[in-house]
């Protein structure tokens, strides 16, 4: 394990938690975010305040590099192709489930909600199935 | 108008902890997923540090009706394991697996101006159209 980062990833995490709480006991909503993007394009209700809460996640590293002038690591694969078929199945896939890593994998699992650990734990058994898939036969588009 | 800045706020805070937690790269997730090679475990620490602050706070509220600005606490009521939460958790599953966003992460990644994440928010509208009209 090169880069494993179990305090960062600890702290972030209770980080997250925060925004979940203080989002649930305020307004009463969860903080799933595939629910969120989805109603802020497919639901009137409330959709500036979703609308509000992406732009907050765009603002929250914008304003994290600012303070720290630590530079944020993103490597993703240059394919358009693979981008592309990786949302729409994101896309697709969260909203027939109802969830993504927030909403099942944060709100669902400490609800103690069946739903959840079950879409979690498949979630996670196809990601591992397709980045086990990816690395051994390679599929270069 | 209060909910509007608690959103705004909440979405900060959020997408701080994404950051900080390292998700935000997707390189990292993929070697989240990767058992088999160079498995890095950080993620599992990100939504246990999330769950031991969310547990409780679900645990008191359980039997409350309304949140501190009135609404109605929406507790999801679906119990039924369906073929939908399953067979959409394996799509979403391999979407992640592809290339290692999921859509918090990847709507926070408009933060570092790659233009390769607009593909990835215009299909990820394009699959939930789809599903809404399927």
């Amino acid at each position: 394990m090169n880069n494993f980062t179990p305090i960062s990833s600890l702290v972030g995490g209770i980080i997250i938690g925060f925004s979940v709480v203080i989002f649930f006991y305020t307004t009463g909503r969860l903080a799933g975010i595939s629910g969120i993007f989805a109603n802020t394009i497919l639901n009137k209700k409330n959709r500036i305040s979703n609308l509000l809460f992406l732009i907050g996640l765009v603002i929250g590293p914008l304003f994290y590099f600012n303070i720290s002038k630590v530079q944020i690591n993103f490597e993703i694969t240059n394919s358009i192709i693979l981008i592309s078929i990786a949302g729409f199945l994101v896309g697709l896939g969260t909203r027939m489930s109802g969830g993504c890593t927030s909403g099942h994998g944060i709100c669902g699992i400490s609800r103690f909600s069946i739903r959840s650990v079950i879409a979690t734990i498949t979630f996670i058994i196809s990601g591992v199935v397709t980045v086990f898939i990816l690395q051994n036969f390679g599929l270069h588009l | 108008m209060n909910d509007k800045i608690i959103s705004l706020v909440c979405g900060i805070i959020f997408g701080i902890g994404l950051v900080i937690s390292g998700m935000t790269n997707p390189a990292k997730v993929i070697s989240f997923l990767s058992i088999t090679h160079n498995w890095d475990a950080s993620l599992i620490f990100v939504m246990g540090g999330a769950i031991i602050v969310t547990a409780p706070m679900f645990y008191l509220l359980r039997n409350n009706e309304n949140s501190l600005l009135g609404n109605e606490f929406n507790f999801p009521k679906k119990t039924e394991i369906s073929f939908k939460l399953v067979f959409g958790s394996i799509l979403f599953g391999a979407g992640w697996g592809l290339i290692g966003l999921c859509p918090g992460p990847s709507i926070s990644s408009i933060a570092v101006f790659n233009p390769l994440t607009l593909f990835f928010l215009l299909s990820m509208t394009l699959g939930i159209l789809l599903n809404k009209y399927l």
